[in-house]
């Protein structure tokens, strides 16, 4: 059992970028990526590269052997049954289409109703409104209270319609609430409902258990979690997986073809055609090493230390809004606005001090129209960050107010709060 | 590590802020003969014209939106450039000139800020006309 806590002096020391003299306050965005998963990466292109899964010699039986050590790393760490549940993706966004293509396709027909939330990325909103659309299947998204926490009464009466599948985020990307999603998985498979959650916040900052969790599909993005682009991670049931035909066809998922058709590859592979992302598979099992030694338990102590200390400090600005829930409930994730200055603005003011700040919708636009906001700014935090990084940004918020309010008496709103 | 600012800051000029807190040409016209909104799908930001027209030439203008001090500020300076303004004038304005009104140096990061309200323009002028597509 690893301990509660990790040196962050000592983390930093294996992420070069830092030495830049950035704050980087976007991590939820994408992550940094330490040196010992650039090295793995670079290894394999130096050492080892070739590729997968028809070897004829030494290397490629190695590029085979680290990519597939891969599987067992991410099964330990999200406590998978098997291997053969863990399908190789780009990222979540493609996870969740290929269920949304190969399950969806078989299982939602004409009138079925599909419950999401309006604390939903456009990755697990736009896969079902397609498939939706196709089918003839309606749409429901439960919705958040006040505190940016979902409605829990109103996700119980949607259940009461029967569900055919339920769909949402375990944390909200834009807000950082971390949703009761044991609970909420419990009651939806009562319901007699599928269950995909989006686990592309969560995995990066909490320790995650899927059979404890008891859905049926799970999807995240390594990018996020230290690992590289490009490489993902699809969790499913083994038994709906059996059942459900291939999302892509063509070399590597096939046993045999003929001009008369093909058999396709077993489990996991039949999920995964053309050459894959080899290096960044083995990225993100060095990524998956490197935060399994840190201990995720550790990982979510900092981050709710780091966020609690941002969540005060933000709280004592004038004119700040801060989104969401209090900080025991939400992951390292502040969104927030400020009267009279664009978030655009104020992450541009911010970059001339090297401080990295999201501004935007945050890829949750039905969110942000819910709250009546064009965009919020977020500052979103890792396994690096430290709080002299808040403090810089907390300067930066009261460098676009002085320039934006020379006089505290002329705070003018602006026009975007006259439309 | 600080860059100099207030005064003489290199984007958020005095004249871009007053922009931003005081749009000219703000609000909707009751009959327009042009109206067009865009939108800036990465940021949020809206800018929606209102145009009329008389003789070909642009008689009134107003706009509206929400965004960024660099959106707002630059739609308020086109306004004050195309009120009285014939429309196949209007059309030939390129990103050149409305980057060069704004007078600062506008980043990558920005451009797509700063131009949004030239869309609205171009969009809104052309698709009135049927034809003479540049």
């Amino acid at each position: 059992m690893s301990t509660l806590t990790f040196d962050v002096a000592e983390v930093r020391k294996d992420f070069p970028i830092l030495e830049t003299g950035i704050a980087y306050l976007d991590s939820a965005n994408t992550s940094q990526r330490p040196r010992q998963v650039t090295g793995a990466m670079l290894e394999y292109f130096e050492r080892f590269n070739s590729n997968i899964h028809r070897a004829a010699y030494r290397i490629a039986e190695e590029a085979t052997e680290r990519y597939e050590a891969t599987r067992e790393k991410v099964r330990a760490f999200i406590n998978a049954a098997s291997t053969k549940e863990i399908i190789y993706t780009r990222g979540t966004t493609e996870g969740i289409n290929l269920v949304a293509y190969s399950w969806g396709r078989e299982n939602i027909e004409e009138g079925d109703l599909i419950v999401l939330t309006i604390l939903d990325h456009h990755s697990n909103i736009v896969p079902w409104q397609i498939l939706a659309a196709e089918k003839g299947a309606r749409i429901e998204f439960v919705d958040i209270d006040e505190r940016g926490e979902l409605r829990q009464d109103q996700f119980a009466d949607l259940l009461k319609l029967s569900p055919k599948l339920v769909a949402f985020n375990l944390v909200s990307n834009a807000l950082g609430t971390i949703n009761p999603a044991r609970d909420m998985v419990a009651a939806a498979k009562r319901a007699g409902a599928t269950v995909l959650v989006d686990g592309a916040q969560a995995t990066p900052h909490q320790p995650v258990d899927v059979q404890a969790l008891g859905c049926d599909f799970y999807a995240f993005s390594g990018h996020k979690m230290l690992g590289p682009t490009g490489a993902g991670i699809l969790y499913g049931r083994r038994q709906l997986l059996e059942a459900m035909p291939p999302f892509m066809g063509g070399g590597d998922m096939i046993k045999t073809v003929s001009t008369e058709g093909a058999t396709y590859l077993e489990l996991p592979w039949k999920f995964e055609a053309g050459t894959q992302a080899i290096a960044e598979v083995i990225g993100l099992g060095a990524a998956v090493d490197y935060l399994s030694e840190l201990g995720m338990n550790a990982v979510r102590a900092h981050e709710l230390e780091i966020t609690e200390y941002a969540f005060e400090a933000l709280s004592e600005l004038d004119g700040l809004q801060v989104y969401g829930p209090p900080p025991s409930r939400r992951a390292g994730v502040i969104s927030f606005s400020l009267d009279g200055i664009h978030p655009h603005d104020l992450a541009t003011i911010a970059d001339r001090d090297q401080v990295c700040l999201r501004a935007g919708h945050h890829c949750a636009m039905p969110l942000m129209t819910r709250l009546g906001i064009p965009a919020t700014a977020r500052a979103s935090f890792y396994v690096y960050t430290q709080r002299d990084e808040v403090d810089r940004l907390v300067s930066s918020i009261k460098e676009a107010q002085r320039i934006f309010h020379p006089t505290k008496s002329s705070i003018s709103r602006g026009p975007q709060e006259v439309a | 590590m600080s860059t100099p600012m207030s005064a003489d800051d290199q984007l958020y000029r005095e004249y871009i802020l007053d922009h931003y807190k005081n749009p000219r040409n703000y609000g909707r016209l009751e009959h327009p003969d042009i109206t067009h909104e865009e939108n800036n799908p990465l940021c949020g930001d809206v800018v929606g014209m209102d145009f009329q027209l008389h003789d070909g030439v642009i008689e009134d203008i107003r706009f509206h939106g929400r965004g960024c001090a660099i959106s707002q500020a630059s739609a308020s300076l086109l306004t004050e450039r195309l009120k009285g303004m014939p429309l196949e004038q209007a059309k030939k304005i390129n990103k050149d000139d409305v980057i060069g009104e704004l007078g600062i140096e506008i980043s990558p990061a920005r451009i797509k800020c700063a131009l949004l309200s030239l869309k609205v323009l171009k969009v809104g002028a052309y698709g009135l006309a049927d034809d003479d597509e540049e």
